[in-house]
């Protein structure tokens, strides 16, 4: 055995691989080791100390922060390590609101699971963090501080990943905590309700804000004709916690649930989509003819995902007149539905939507989705809701027979399907103005770079005589990054941001998953080859829609304008 | 502007010939504790009463002045701190103690215009007063190097530093010596890190030397958090310029163009006379562009801490100065690698970074002749508690315990007993009777399961309740943790709770065990270095003092009789002649009974005031 390559971990040799930690390696050799604030696309912060080793010649320290060097003997299971961490949990626990059985991250909690693994029998302190300590202001998301371990997980999630910056640490030693800038509640904060930190956190400290309650009453009132669109990335995170795998495309299946719940009529939120591509694609065709001078030298931006407005608003409001006036498929979806009923139903109407995202929370409360002073979309219900709500009714998922959603809307597309992950947006805009209509048309845009999981994305496609070069970016550090080079000069055409890291798969509002985030997006392009059409401009509805209930109302219901600042838009 | 070698050495020759010409000099201290204790009204007065007796006085040494007829100068700390006011006379090199402003009259018509020593000003040891330094025990034990020009030249002044030899070292290594042969000499004189960790600063610095980012940091530690520390502050006060010149060489040496002194907020005069001398050195060339044309820039800014103890911690300091907030990170990188800025930094120690100009004037060779083999060099402390001398003191690492305190100590004060003595703050340990022939050095100590700390010595009698100490130390550790990690924020916030609970009289069973395994816990598996060492003075004091912890916990006693709630006051039935009187003291109406019949009280509703003990004339109220 060489040894310049070999680590011995448990008894066992493991190759050293270019691992950039002894966590990374111990894990690569089959050991669960615990960890609470360990994310690999995170900074190394080393503060739960729960993977602390024994390095033989070398005492004990944490596997997360230490380095992998050939001929290193590591003991992870040791009778002094098991100690070491079953006081640790134990301490963790003393300061713990310790209300499992009605917490919302209830069976989905780090420190449950780890509790449970380490046989933790008693908590020999008195509980300092008996009660809840909420933060109900956000509309979409709950925090509960006395069910923080402080792990700093969201901390570097909202900095590091998002950019935003709305909590941080405020305090020290015991009275340490996680705050917002002068301990506000989060509502008054900069945050842009993306969710990332719920996304991240192992306990229920942060939790999506559950809306179900009266989702519920209003499914049992006969008064009431309760619609409902999901959106596409949902489709492919439930199935996991419902038997299926993961990215395995549960839409079908999701149709007969919704409709054994009692909605009466279920649509696909990748129908609106195809709208957003013909309008977005027109009003870029429009920006293509402006002169630089005219356009300031800024490309046009997305304006699907919720929480980049917020960001935008909040940061960068001189960008708004750049952000597409397109509103988001949901948006355009609910208008339309809503406009449709108003014009055919004599009962009160209640649209929900079924979103991956906490932020759509959010934005279905803006002010500028309303009609006749009632918001377009009464609820957004997140991936995780949906799930439990199937599980309330007692339906046995992976056994149900897939269904297809109702007419009138029920024409969509490809296109539209691959809304839900990062290049989605832009492929399927590309798709509508490349003049290339074949299959090999369709391969060709899809080789060109924009996809795969990766933060930021750059295609240059030639147009005549220019070429236009597209950004599309996910995470919203990635987002001002290239804000800042935009600033600087760089010259883009068109710029997709979606502000969770891999698009709306990875929302936060979709069950959380550290491992083959990838898997999510495949599943949608497999959907995508499902479909019998690919181009958004060839769906029949769309013919019917634009010659019916929208015209002379496009801009009425399609589009909005993000001109004022966020404050008078009522915190979230 | 001195442009050149030979203009400082010019300008050194006229600050000398104007320090020779002063013929007579009050040094008065203007240490913290001087000040604290009336200094400035004693310059003040001093002043005023030359002013009125017609004598030309300087408070400035002016190099191109006329002679002045006496130098009224404001040195650093003199280190006796518990003689203070203290006042140096030169040339007769006396010292006047508690020196008052209605003492400066005499001052100056005796021992100013007459030359005539005041005997009831000067220290006094066994009936005999004691005119100089070398007389007086206290000094008379140390071994002052690096701090030997502390307080003997005012701090305020660029040129008296100049006149003493101040900035021979930085000529010496920007005009004889390359960066290697510095690095080699400080690494030969095996100087070791002064702010507790013992690090090899030799080490430290090569390692920075050969990174291959070049732009580097220097980085001067003055966070001395520890409670009962302050020597940091003294050489930051009185010889501010010794510790920038030994900073200005660390840059040339590890080829850093910039440094930060992160000082503490809560020494704001430290910050004051840092500035000063900063805007000093930069203004007669010492530090900026080109120093003394040599090609070498320096610059130096100083960053005030926010008062947070676990800023002292090196990875938290360097963040704390970033601006961001103050937490340790996990290493590596280290901070040799990636420090301030993410850069290669040199971060060291203020009594460190003093010690560096000696070590290149002098030599490795004369450094290692002091001290022990493994820690060359001196140490300073600050001695305090209830020890007949408490100051700032320094002596040869590996000192004996006893020669501390009972030599330059002077031993415990009037009838009190020793206990123990604290060392190394909340990091460090109690040592008892069992250590006085302890050498005090990195290695000794550390063996002992304590440490040299930044160098802090609290001094405990009889009368001081172990468990009480821990519990101090806890409560500084636990509210100073900066949170982060989980073991030492969520440990020693028990093991508080505990200690808490033992003091108030409310011990269990089980609770020594539970203070040993947390503390096992937490020193294993902390993050930083403050983390590891929280547990410290409780594990000592269980070690050394463990019948006292079970005196409270199983017989709710407390052996020093400090514990408050452990107090126990009760009426000798037999003495007591039922005169009510203590009842009618009682603030809380925990007396009762009838006249002429024997009182008693009610333990639960006592508070343990003392108020009836000092009323009953028959002295049958008896506290135990």
């Amino acid at each position: 055995m060489d040894s310049k390559k070999y680590l011995t971990i448990d008894g066992i040799p493991v190759e050293i691989a270019g691992e950039k930690n002894l966590l990374e390696l111990i894990r690569k050799a089959g050991i669960k080791m615990p960890t609470f604030c360990y994310h690999s696309e995170l900074s190394i912060y080393g503060a739960c100390r729960m993977c602390m080793v024994e390095i033989e010649k070398g005492g004990l320290d944490a596997a997360c922060s230490a380095q992998p060097r050939a001929g290193m003997v590591i003991h992870t299971n040791t009778e002094r390590l098991r100690k070491h961490r079953k006081m640790i949990l134990e301490l963790l626990l003393a300061n713990h609101c310790r209300d499992c059985t009605t917490c919302g991250n209830n069976i989905n909690c780090k420190l449950q699971d780890l509790a449970a693994r380490f046989n933790i029998e008693g908590v020999r302190f008195p509980n300092t963090a008996e009660k809840p300590d909420l933060d109900t202001s956000s509309l979409c998301v709950v925090r509960d501080r006395n069910k923080c371990i402080l792990c700093g997980d969201c901390v570097r999630m909202c900095n590091e990943i998002q950019n935003v910056g709305a909590i941080d640490f405020i305090h020290r030693g015991s009275k340490m905590s996680i705050g917002t800038a002068f301990d506000e509640p989060l509502a008054n904060s900069n945050c842009v309700g993306c969710g990332q930190c719920a996304a991240v956190c192992p306990t229920g400290a942060i939790v999506v804000r559950n809306d179900t309650r009266k989702l519920w009453r209003d499914l049992d009132d006969k008064n009431v004709k309760v619609t409902v669109q999901v959106a596409p990335a949902v489709r492919v995170a439930l199935g996991k916690e419902l038997g299926l795998a993961e990215g395995e495309d549960g839409m079908g299946k999701i149709v007969a649930a919704l409709r054994r719940m009692g909605f009466d009529e279920i649509f696909d939120t990748s129908t609106a989509a195809d709208l957003t591509v013909l309008e977005e694609s027109n009003e870029f065709l429009r920006r293509l003819e402006k002169s630089e001078a005219e356009l300031g030298g800024m490309p046009l931006f997305t304006s699907c995902c919720p929480a980049w407005i917020n960001f935008c608003e909040r940061n960068y409001p001189e960008l708004l007149p750049h952000i597409s006036s397109c509103r988001s498929p949901m948006q355009m979806f609910a208008s339309v539905i809503k406009a449709q009923h108003a014009a055919s139903s004599s009962r009160r109407a209640v649209h929900v939507a079924v979103m991956p995202c906490t932020a759509k929370k959010f934005e279905a409360a803006r002010s500028e989705f309303t009609m006749n002073g009632e918001p377009n979309v009464d609820y957004v219900i997140t991936t995780q809701e949906l799930i439990r709500m199937i599980k309330e009714s007692g339906l046995v998922f992976a056994e149900l027979e897939a269904e297809a959603v109702d007419a009138p809307f029920s024409a969509m597309t490809g296109a539209g399907v691959i809304f839900g992950v990062t290049g989605g947006v832009t492929e399927a805009v590309l798709r509508r103005l490349s003049s290339d209509k074949t299959r090999a048309g369709l391969g060709a845009i899809a080789m060109n770079g924009v996809r795969g999981m990766k933060g930021v994305k750059e295609i240059l496609l030639p147009a005549g005589e220019k070429t236009l070069r597209i950004a599309i970016v996910s995470g919203l550090k990635n987002a001002s990054d290239l804000i800042e080079k935009i600033k600087e000069g760089e010259h883009y055409d068109l710029v997709e941001v979606m502000a969770c890291p891999g698009g709306c798969v990875n929302g936060a509002g979709q069950p959380y998953t550290a491992e083959n985030k990838a898997e999510r997006g495949n599943g949608l392009y497999a959907a995508d080859k499902l479909c019998s059409v690919k181009r958004s401009e060839e769906n029949p509805l769309m013919m019917s829609l634009y010659n019916g209930l929208l015209k002379g109302r496009v801009h009425e219901l399609l589009h909005v304008s993000y001109g004022g600042s966020h404050k008078d838009k009522g915190a979230h | 502007m001195l442009k050149t070698r030979e203009d400082l050495k010019a300008f050194r020759a006229l600050c000398q010939k104007a320090v020779k010409a002063e013929p007579r000099k009050i040094l008065v201290c203007a240490g913290t504790g001087c000040i604290a204790g009336g200094s400035l009204d004693v310059y003040a007065k001093l002043k005023e009463v030359m002013a009125a007796k017609g004598l030309n006085c300087s408070v400035q040494m002016e190099v191109e002045a006329g002679i002045p007829d006496v130098a009224l100068k404001k040195s650093g700390c003199q280190g006796f701190c518990d003689m203070g006011t203290l006042l140096r006379i030169e040339p007769q090199g006396w010292i006047y103690t508690k020196v008052k402003p209605a003492d400066c009259e005499e001052i100056i018509e005796k021992t100013i215009l007459k030359g005539e020593h005041i005997g009831r000003l000067a220290y006094h040891h066994e009936g005999r007063a004691c005119k100089c330094a070398a007389e007086i025990p206290f000094y008379a034990k140390q071994t002052r190097v690096t701090m030997a020009r502390c307080g003997e030249i005012d701090a305020n002044y660029i040129e008296e530093y100049i006149a003493a030899g101040g900035y021979e070292a930085l000529e010496k290594a920007l005009f004889e010596m390359d960066s290697d042969r510095i690095i080699r000499e400080i690494t030969e004189s095996n100087l070791r890190g002064r702010g507790g960790g013992g690090f090899q600063t030799g080490k430290k610095w090569s390692q920075v030397a050969r990174q291959k980012e070049t732009v580097r940091y220097v980085v001067c530690n003055g966070d001395e958090g520890d409670p009962g520390a302050f020597m940091d502050c003294g050489v930051m006060e009185g010889i501010p310029h010794q510790m920038l010149e030994g900073m200005i060489i660390a840059g040339y040496a590890t080829g850093a163009s910039e440094g930060y002194i992160y000082v503490r907020a809560e020494y704001p005069r430290a910050v004051e006379r840092l500035r000063g001398a900063i805007a000093q050195a930069e203004a007669k060339g010492l530090l900026g562009d080109n120093i003394l044309g040599s090609g070498f820039s320096f610059r130096l800014r100083i960053n005030r801490g926010a008062g947070a103890f676990v800023c002292g911690e090196g990875s938290a300091l360097t963040a704390s100065i970033e601006g961001k907030r103050g937490m340790p990170r996990v290493k590596p990188p280290r901070t040799v690698e990636q420090g301030l800025f993410g850069k290669p930094t040199v971060l060291n120690n203020v009594e460190t970074f003093a010690a560096v100009p000696l070590i290149i004037e002098k030599g490795a060779q004369w450094y290692r002749s002091i001290g022990t083999e493994t820690s060359p060099g001196t140490k300073a402390f600050s001695l305090t508690g209830n020890i007949r001398n408490t100051g700032m003191i320094e002596v040869p690492m590996g000192t004996p315990l006893k020669e501390v305190i009972f030599g330059v100590g002077g031993g415990m004060r009037e009838g009190a007993t020793f206990k123990a003595v604290q060392i190394g703050g909340p990091s460090g340990a109690c040592l008892t009777n069992d250590h006085m022939d302890l050498p005090l050095d990195f290695d000794s100590l550390k063996k002992v399961g304590a440490m040299i700390g930044s160098g802090g010595l609290v001094v405990l009698d009889e009368n001081t309740c172990m468990v009480e100490v821990a519990r101090f130390f806890m409560n500084f550790t636990q509210k100073e943790s900066c949170g982060k990690c989980a073991p030492c924020r969520e440990g020693t916030r028990r093991m508080l709770e505990i200690l808490e609970r033992i003091v108030a009289g409310e011990g269990r069973d089980g609770d020594l065990e539970m203070l040993e395994e947390l503390a096992d816990t937490i020193t294993a598996t902390a993050l930083c270095g403050l983390g590891k060492t929280a547990a410290s003075p409780v594990i000592s004091t269980i070690r050394s003092f463990r019948s006292e912890y079970e005196a409270h916990i199983y017989e709710k006693r407390c052996p020093a009789g400090s514990c408050q709630k452990l107090k126990r006051i009760t009426i000798d039935p037999e003495l007591c002649k039922g005169c009510s009187k203590c009842a009618k003291v009682c603030p809380v109406g925990a007396i009762s009974g009838k006249v002429k019949e024997p009182f008693v009280i009610d333990g639960n509703t006592c508070i343990k005031c003392g108020a009836c003990l000092t009323t009953c004339p028959f002295q049958a109220i008896k506290e135990a």
